[in-house]
């Protein structure tokens, strides 16, 4: 087994609320709130890894998916085709200084796309998350963020029975990635290792936005 | 290609807003903070509408929260608190100060802010 059970939880869960009847009202500190879109095809671990380090246990929102979008629907994951509705996954950090940074779990696929428009109004970036056993179910998110025009990182998220003859060179050629998009690999069970694909991409938004360096 | 089979309504959470499906404000994103102003709700308030009301008498909400919390779509949410800022019950203000909106600085409040609840 490749990774050891986190006996100690994260800081970010142990603040949480135990209970059903969790408050999830605002923090009166809370000023700038921002959100990043946790980006990936069903099943890539993008509700885990919000769940790793949300400060409330993840919610979400049921959206009605556009009609074009429900026609074509052959999608693993939502079973009854006439369901109309795709639920949208997200989860909340409080940072000091008043920063408190949203996480919303994104479907990506190109039926979803009022919706992804629509979540992604204002967002800093989107961490897109692949799956090394199926690199292709993750093109379709990677298309849809470049036509956004949102800035990502690609966190491999590594599930144990994912191959390991990839090179870092040979998955960036697979995804097309440009030579400055982050990759980094992640357990999106784990926290900290969730916090440093968070910090990636973030860097990597504060680098272009800086071009000369830091 | 013609619209849905047999007109069923996409989601009935819908019927909550009244029929009416577009709120009365320009743009409520999902991370506008909506408030209570404290005052009291009128007889004869839509039920829909006061329960959103209800959801904000203990601090404030952002416009998803409020939507998973009372189990409504975020469109449906956007109209219930149009509604509501429309009678002065609920103020709403965007997730950033517009000025701040392009702010380098935010960018590294939030580096560092992660970086903090990481290594505590």
């Amino acid at each position: 087994m490749a990774f050891a059970p986190s006996s100690t939880p994260s800081d970010t869960r142990a603040r949480r609320t135990a209970g059903a009847s969790e408050d999830i009202h605002l923090p009166a500190t809370a000023r700038d709130l921002v959100k990043i879109l946790v980006a990936g095809p069903f099943g890539v671990g993008k509700t885990t890894l919000i769940d790793s380090v949300s400060e409330i246990r993840p919610l979400h929102t049921e959206e009605p998916l556009s009609e074009a979008s429900a026609r074509v629907d052959d999608l693993a994951g939502v079973r009854d085709k006439r369901t109309t509705t795709v639920a949208v996954d997200f989860g909340r950090i409080s940072l000091p200084g008043g920063v408190v940074l949203y996480l919303f779990g994104t479907p990506g696929q190109e039926r979803f796309r009022a919706l992804w428009d629509d979540i992604a109004y204002g967002a800093l970036g989107a961490l897109v998350l692949v799956d090394g056993r199926r690199i292709d179910a993750s093109f379709d998110v990677l298309g849809l963020v470049e036509e956004t025009g949102l800035p990502y990182a690609v966190a491999l998220n590594a599930f144990p029975d994912a191959p390991r003859h990839h090179t870092g060179e040979q998955l960036r050629a697979a995804l097309d990635l440009a030579a400055d998009t982050p990759m980094v690999t992640c357990d999106a069970r784990d926290a900290d290792s969730s916090f440093d694909a968070l910090l990636a991409l973030v860097q990597h938004l504060i680098d272009r936005h800086a071009p000369e360096g830091r | 290609m013609t619209g849905r089979r047999g007109g069923r309504p996409l989601v009935p959470a819908y019927l909550s807003t009244g029929g009416v499906a577009r709120p009365s404000r320009p743009h409520l994103e999902r991370l506008s903070v909506l408030t209570g102003t404290g005052t009291p709700a009128p007889a004869g308030l839509p039920a829909a509408q006061l329960a959103l009301l209800d959801a904000l008498d203990d601090g404030s909400l952002t416009v998803v929260e409020a939507a998973a919390l009372l189990r409504l779509p975020v469109s449906a949410v956007r109209v219930l608190a149009a509604e509501l800022m429309d009678r002065d019950l609920v103020l709403a203000r965007a997730p950033i100060p517009p000025a701040e909106r392009f702010d380098p600085d935010l960018l590294k409040r939030v580096a560092d802010g992660l970086r903090a609840l990481k290594h505590t």
